[in-house]
């Protein structure tokens, strides 16, 4: 069933989650409008270094923020996503250098299936999930090393927020991690539909994670282990969310990161 | 803080050590617990799971007439999928297996994924969703599984050590559940090892209603009140939802930091209250059962019995836990 719902996400809700814009098949290299853009390693878009290193970036925001999340868990939750999200993230960067990935798809799926079989909890499938499911849209069976293009990742990571949707049975204003991955989702498709560049799509991506984790604030939890709080939940932010802001906030520094280096 | 561990990052592998040296009926194996006879040919297999922190449950039910299995993760988090797989393929004994979970997303999320990566066993699951403090309802996450799970595991553990197929054992364990409910009230919050400190301030002159098995606040907070009081709301919240009549099986669950003599003392009121609503508390369980690390409060579990489920109750049971007529 997991298995069908993630082919369901892809078949249909990646128009959702994209709008109507989004760039036909993935991986369809230098015609998309940024397509010609080079982000990291000279490709002609993201290379798997730039993966890499939006995974190590996210860990190590995630590490650095551990206590942070899991303060905003003791209010609402159980106070462990901190705590579990660091681990999780840890096992993913030793899966990348026990064996290092050849492609996006690759990184993408190596680190959801790390987090599905290594955090618990409920986000160790959500988030597992949804790079698996970026993962598995990147796959287009091209040659290792080949670049995607930033449409292709747009599309992908839409993908990733509809798996997460459909596993957690949330939608938008249920105080959830979706109410920072599908705005960030939306920001990226209006960004490629409006041929700017990739550097600004990540960082409006970035910007609309922020703000949709601070507008959980003031909502009453439907979803997840705050629900049981009903309106007790109100002025807390979701750390679920707080941990996605936190990780499409990590694509802004793994570009920086890579176009420098 | 002081808690008796080496650290918190060893601390599920240190006990689960413990628990293997202090039970030899038991066998640890890559953080899942078995019998150590291993499976029966043609019995069901139960499995069950859940965070650390809430022992006896689960692993502290593994044993004949209970849990074939049990499944712990880290404190508080649901284990994940390849543990799940594996003690589900370890108990099957050709007669299938069920999964007994708690309505929590992180485990009914893990177990399904555990159930549909394991298409060479057949597997059933019974969701245990029994704690009135939450609105099953399009704003929740559905109830929580709390108290109702050791009925559960305890009813259908006996049925399955009778020989019956899954589909009875399912059928029992569900009908179980559904004439089971829970209500919960914190003293005070709990510690988790790797946040060090409790996971919500409460003042001393007040409780939390409602609360679940994580440390986590509950639906409101109240003034303190003496054990007849506390015991009358959740009896209230109990009786409101599914009225009390016929023979009760009742559990008085302490938290983890609750001294068996209170227990005691709320059991007391609980008893009263019942023969109150002209029911009968038939058979009964007060101890620390379901527990949330070092909590202090109580939870109070009820299951309107029948003549069935009396018998499978009173059957025989020998676990590091619970153990009778054996």
């Amino acid at each position: 069933m997991m298995n069908a719902a993630s082919d369901d996400a892809m078949g249909t809700g990646a128009d959702d989650a994209m709008g109507a814009g989004a760039d036909g098949p993935m991986g369809s290299g230098a015609d998309g409008p940024m397509g010609a853009e080079t982000v990291a390693g000279g490709g002609g878009g993201l290379d798997t270094a730039f993966f890499v290193a939006w995974l190590e970036e996210a860990a190590g925001e995630i590490a650095r923020q551990r206590d942070r999340l899991t303060e905003l868990d003791a209010a609402i939750g159980d106070a462990d996503h901190g705590t579990n999200l660091d681990r999780g993230f840890s096992e993913v960067l030793r899966a990348l250098r026990e064996t290092p990935p050849a492609s996006p798809a690759q990184a993408l799926m190596a680190a959801g299936a790390t987090l599905i079989r290594r955090v618990g909890g409920a986000s160790g499938p959500l988030y597992g999930s949804a790079f698996r499911q970026m993962g598995k849209a990147l796959d287009s069976g091209e040659a290792p090393g080949t670049a995607v293009t930033p449409a292709a990742f747009a599309e992908a990571f839409g993908a990733g927020v509809v798996a997460v949707e459909r596993l957690g049975k949330a939608a938008a204003g249920d105080k959830t991690m979706i109410d920072a991955l599908a705005p960030a989702a939306r920001a990226l498709a209006q960004t490629v539909r409006d041929g700017l560049g990739t550097g600004e799509a990540l960082a409006r991506a970035a910007r609309a994670a922020a703000d949709g984790a601070r507008a959980t604030v003031p909502m009453t939890a439907r979803r997840g282990r705050a629900s049981y709080l009903g309106e007790r939940s109100v002025g807390h932010e979701d750390p679920g969310a707080a941990s996605s802001a936190l990780i499409v906030a990590a694509l802004t520094t793994a570009a920086s990161r890579t176009a420098a280096g | 803080m002081k808690k008796l561990i080496n650290a918190a990052e060893s601390l599920v592998d240190d006990a689960l050590t413990g628990m293997a040296a202090a039970h030899p009926g038991l066998r640890v194996r890559d953080r899942v617990v078995l019998r150590a006879e291993g499976p029966r040919p043609g019995k069901v297999g139960l499995v069950s799971g859940g965070g650390s922190g809430h022992e006896p449950l689960h692993a502290g039910f593994v044993g004949y007439g209970m849990l074939d299995a049990a499944c712990p993760g880290e404190v508080f988090t649901s284990p994940v999928p390849d543990q799940v797989m594996e003690a589900t393929r370890a108990v099957d004994g050709g007669a299938g297996v069920l999964h007994v979970v708690k309505n929590y997303t992180g485990d009914v999320l893990n177990f399904e994924m555990a159930a549909e990566l394991c298409d060479d066993v057949t597997v059933a699951s019974v969701l245990v969703e029994d704690d009135v403090a939450v609105q099953d309802s399009l704003y929740t996450a559905g109830r929580r599984g709390t108290g109702a799970t050791v009925f559960v595991e305890k009813i259908a553990g006996a049925l399955a050590e009778e020989g019956a197929p899954l589909a009875e054992v399912a059928r029992v364990a569900e009908e179980t559940g559904r004439r089971s409910r829970s209500f919960g009230i914190a003293l005070t919050s709990c510690t988790t090892p790797a946040a060090g400190r409790p996971t919500f301030d409460l003042p001393a002159g007040e409780v939390e209603l409602g609360i679940g098995i994580h440390g986590e606040p509950g639906r409101t907070r109240a003034p303190f009140a003496p054990a007849r009081e506390l015991a009358a709301v959740a009896m209230d919240a109990i009786h409101g939802d599914l009225p009390l009549e016929g023979d009760l099986l009742v559990m008085v669950n302490g938290m983890g930091g609750t001294p068996l003599l209170e227990l005691y003392v709320v059991f007391a009121e609980v008893e009263a209250y019942a023969r109150g609503k002209g029911a009968r508390v038939a058979r009964s369980l007060v101890g620390n059962y379901v527990t949330s690390l070092d909590m202090q409060g109580f939870s109070v579990t009820v299951c309107r019995l029948d003549d069935e489920l009396t018998r499978l109750w009173d059957a025989p049971v020998e676990t590091p836990a619970l153990r009778w007529g054996r």
